[in-house]
Order: C-alpha cells, then structure tokens, then sequence
C-alpha cells in the first residue's frame, strides 16, 4: 500500500519569461509530517508556494490534495478546503488590533462577512476563541494592541495564531523565523512543533537547526529541480547537498553559529 | 454607530441652517456630500479609486426624472427606483472593475462612465444636450408637498442622514471588517479563504447605489436632470471632494463637498467665474501635495495643539 500523502505535486513547472523557476518538481508530503522545503535562495521554494495555493498558475503539472486535483482551483477556495499558507514577509493586518485580526479568520465560517447591515459587536461572540488562540502563541496581553505596534517576532506568532484559527489540515510555512532574534526563533520553533499535532506543516526554513530539530522528512531544492529527499540526517550526509547548500561558506558559518548557541 | 457630541452639534448647525441660508443651496451640499461619502466608501475603505461615479450620479437622476414626469409615481418611490438602477448599473460595471487592480480599475470605471454618457447623449428619453428640465417634485407618500423649498430640504436631510448611517454601518459591520483586511493585505485576505474580488464587488455596488439615491435626490432638488451629472468632469469632481475633506474619514467627504460647492457658488457668480477650472485645479494639487489628511486631517491637528 502507498503512504498516506495530504498533498502531492506531479511534474509540477513554472517557467518565468526565459527560465525556469520550477523544474519537474514531484514533491510527496505525508500526512501528519512536519516536511522541510529548503535549498538556497532563488532555488524556487517560494514559487513552489505559490504554486501549491495557485497564487501563481502552473505552466504544467498537476497538484493533488488528499487524492484530488486541485490544479484548477482558485486561491480562496485552496484555503477553504484546508491548505493555508503564510507569506515570507509578514503577513498580518496593521491597521487592526491583534484579536482583530485573528478574528478576521475565525469569522469566514460564521456566514455573516456579507453582512453589512449589522453592526460589528455581533463579531464579539468570537472574542473567546480569538483569545484561546492568542494565548496559544503567547500574545494574550497583546489583544488589544494595534498590530502595526507589534515586535517582528510577534507578527509571526500572530500570522500563526491566525492561521491556526482555520484550523487547516495543511499549513504552509514560508521561512517563519527568518530575521528573528535567537529567543524567537526559539519560541516559534516550539510553537511549530506544539501546532502540528493533528494536522500537517510543509515549511520552508533557513534555520538548520531548526530543521533538524522539527521535520520529519526534508527535500532539497536547487534550481528549481529536487536534488534529494529523506530525513536529516540522510540529506545533511550528502555530497551534493553539501556542496550546493550548506558547503558554502557563509551557510557553514552560520550554521556553526547556530549550533553554538542552541 | 454611537452618536457624539460632534454628531449632535452638526446635526442641530443641519436644523437651523435652512434659517438662515438659501435652503437649495443647502440641499445641493447634502446631494454632493452624500456622492462623496458614497465615493469614500471605495476609495477610503476598499482601495479602489473609480474615475466613473458620475455615472451613477446620473443614471439616479434621469430615472427618477422620468419616472416623475411620465410614471405618475410618488417621490420616494422614484427615488427608490432610481436608486436602484444605479445599483443595478453598479453591479454590471463593478463584476467588470472589480477584476483589475490600481490604475487599471481607475480606467475601466472611466471607459465604462464614458460608455453610458455617449448612451445618454443619444437615448431620446434623457432630452440630450437639453437634459430634463421641469421635473415636478410631486407629494412626498402622497401626502407632504416637496413644493416648498424647505420642505425639499429637510427630506434631503433625511436621505442624506439615512445614507450616511449606511455608509457607516457598512465600514462598521462584519462585512466592513473583511473590508479592511482586504484594504490592509490583500493577499493574506485571499489566504484566509476571501473571494475578494466578490467582497469588492458588492462594496462597489452599495457604493454605486448610494451615488444614485444622491442624483435621484438632487434632480429633485434642482427639477433637472441633465448630462452634466454624468460628464467624466463630475466624475473627477467627487475625488476632488473627497481628497479636499480627506480620504478614508467619516466627515471628509461632507466637507470637502461643502467646501468645493460653495466656492463654486461664489465663484462663478463673480469675475472669477471663467478660472473656475483652474482655481479648482489648483487646489487640487495644493490638497495632494501639502494637505495629504485633507481639511479633517488639518482640523484634527489644530484641535491637537490647541486643546491636545
Ligand atoms: N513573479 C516572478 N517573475 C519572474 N521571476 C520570478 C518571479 N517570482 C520569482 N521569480 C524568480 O524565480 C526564482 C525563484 O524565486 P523564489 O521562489 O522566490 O526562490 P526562494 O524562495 O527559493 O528563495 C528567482 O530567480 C526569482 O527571481
Ligand atoms: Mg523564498
């Protein structure tokens, strides 16, 4: 019997005016994983992103979520089946307050976000929830700050709150703790790792301690194309990994620095 | 939305000022005000710059006229209908806007204003170039008779309030919310499982509707209904007003509209009546450039140092 897979990609290209930006990718994540996307930068691991949630089309391939073409779908709908995605450089609403902005989630399925004839305290039932959701990441005593106030860090662990509040089967993550400080990096690793209980995270991450630490299973991407696949301790071994990724002097030095302070 | 003592205190200046100002006058800023505050709904709340109101300003003019003058109706179901073709106009042009982005949603509104303008240049029932003069103001309900200029003002007062309530609710109301999120990130919007364009549309079409129901009014008010109201100049007079007041504020809107009507009234009255245009051109880029809050946002800084 196959493995149980939540998303496939199959032959999965997007060419840009000239190049190729994804090369035949065939990417398999498993349900319940915490699965890896890395490679250095320009290899294509946004793009395959945006591929996953169709934020761009692709020039050919297919994309399956639990067994179902959803290649043609639109955006919104990827994520009201369950694939939700955060974005590379925060994603969050600043001119709302923290709960605001969570609750801008919870509150699609409530049927009313058509609603604009009724006055927006009957979005106040969902206070309650947003607040769980805020205590989750850390952010309780933060409700009701403008978000556009916030640290860097705690926009990301409030893009995560937010996402969380969809409840998605299949979380995408792009580079959730870059430019963070070492504390933060540490707290939303740990948030990563709590979250992904009952559902499935595909991430992209920099950090390879990180890595190390939380995915399952990683694939390395390198110009647009996989160049190998397996657990960390598998694909940290290899040559060609070495060379292309972490052989590199600037990516070894700040691993070794990594190492250091974890 | 609660009502503070700003509201109130405008409110009874509202009352009073038929007193001692020429009440058609007075009628003829709510009409605008009401425009505008329909315009800022787009462009303050959405993000979305129309350069195509006007076409909705006088598709709710020339089908209240002509239901006054040839369907025997009572006034507020003229409007009603008037205001309703407006919609109904808004949500053909806003499925089409809706889709592009920026500059290009500014250019399509236009495209699409231009088109009804050439339509009703040429429809027999508008009176072309003449437009529709002597629209008869009829009994309000059957009842109250619009006759009187007073009268005529205070139920303008009441339609204007009624819209602004909307217009407020609207921006404060769980759809006002996906609004903002939208107005904020669009992408992230998309991300929670938005259609935003949807989202987009049916702000586009209250908008529209209420650009209506203020023409509708306002070919009352005046008895006519003429291509002015639908030239692409009307069109770029309500981002005038609404960037004079200050965009994306509630009382914006009605200010910039009762600033550039009354300059219009003195001006082309006087010997500066031909540099109407340019004065108006004029302070347009002075607001842009120097004034970005619009007169709000300088009142706003005044009562700061003053009282702050
Ligand atoms: N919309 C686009 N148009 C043209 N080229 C693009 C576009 N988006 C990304 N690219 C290019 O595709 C390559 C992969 O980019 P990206 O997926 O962002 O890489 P990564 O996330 O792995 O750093 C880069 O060379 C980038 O310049
Ligand atoms: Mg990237």
């Amino acid at each position: 019997m196959s493995a149980d897979y939540v998303l496939e990609s199959r032959n999965l290209v997007k060419a840009f005016k000239g190049f190729t930006a994804v090369d035949d990718v065939n990417l398999k994540v498993t349900r319940g994983h915490i699965h890896a996307l890395i490679g250095p930068n320009g290899a294509g691991k946004t793009t395959v992103f945006n591929l996953l949630t169709k934020f761009l089309s692709p020039t050919s391939g297919r994309i399956l979520f639990n067994g179902q073409d959803i290649t043609p779908m639109k955006p919104a709908a990827i994520a009201r089946a369950g694939v939700v995605r955060s974005f590379q450089i925060s994603a969050v609403f600043p001119q709302l307050t923290v709960l605001e902005n969570v609750r801008v989630a919870l509150q699609r399925k409530e049927g009313n976000s058509f609603h604009f004839w009724r006055p927006q305290r009957i979005l106040d039932r969902l206070n309650d929830r947003a607040m769980e959701l805020l205590t989750s990441v850390g952010l309780e005593s933060f409700a009701d700050a403008r978000t556009m106030d916030l640290s860097y860090g705690r926009k990301r662990a409030l893009e995560i709150a937010t996402t969380l509040a969809l409840d998605p089967e299949l979380m995408l993550l792009d580079e959730p703790t870059q430019g963070m400080g070492h504390e933060d990096v540490g707290r939303v690793a740990d948030l990563i790792k709590q979250v992904s209980a009952g559902r499935t995270i595909l991430m992209v991450e920099h950090n390879l301690h990180v890595v190390s630490k939380l995915a399952d299973r990683i694939t390395v991407l390198q110009r647009g194309a996989i160049l190998t696949e397996g657990d960390y301790a598998t694909v940290s071994t290899d040559p060609r990994v070495q060379e292309a990724y972490m052989g590199t002097a600037a990516a070894a030095e700040a691993n070794a620095q990594q190492e250091e302070t974890a | 939305m609660k009502l503070s003592k700003l509201h109130i205190a405008l409110l009874l200046v509202a009352l009073v000022a038929p007193f001692v100002l020429y009440p058609v006058f007075l009628a003829k800023i709510l009409c605008f005000a009401l425009f505008a505050c329909a315009f800022n709904l787009l462009l303050g709340y959405v993000g979305l710059l129309s350069f195509g109101h006007a076409a909705f300003l006088g598709t709710g003019g020339y089908i209240t006229g002509w239901l006054m003058m040839n369907a025997n109706l009572t006034p507020e179901l003229a409007i009603l209908l008037g205001t309703a073709a407006a919609g109904l106009l808004g949500a053909l042009y806003g499925k089409l806007a809706v889709k592009r982005e920026g500059i290009y949603f500014a250019m399509v509104t236009l495209a699409l204003a231009q088109l009804i303008f050439f339509v009703y240049l040429q429809a027999p029932f508008t009176g072309g170039e003449d437009g529709m003069q002597g629209i008869p103001r009829g009994e309000l309900f059957g009842l109250i008779d619009l006759s009187d200029n007073l009268t005529m003002y205070y139920f303008v007062l009441a339609v204007f309030l009624f819209g602004f309530w909307l217009i407020n609710r609207t921006i404060h109301s769980p759809f006002g919310q996906v609004l903002k999120a939208i107005r904020e990130n669009e992408p992230r919007a998309v991300s929670l499982g938005y259609n935003v364009n949807d989202y987009k549309w049916v702000a586009f079409m209250i908008s529209a509707a209420l650009a209506g129901l203020a023409g509708a009014t306002k070919s009352l008010v005046f008895q006519l209904a003429s291509l002015t109201d639908v030239h692409w100049h009307m069109s770029g007079e309500v981002v005038l007003m609404t960037l004079v007041g200050g965009v994306g504020t509630v009382f914006g809107p009605l200010l910039g509209a009762g600033a550039i009507v009354t300059m219009q009234n003195y001006l082309s009255g006087g010997e500066l009546g031909n540099y109407i245009h340019i004065i108006m051109g004029a302070i347009f880029v002075i607001c842009v450039l120097a004034f970005r809050g619009g007169l709000v946002g300088e009142l706003q800084k005044l009562v700061k140092r003053n009282f702050g």
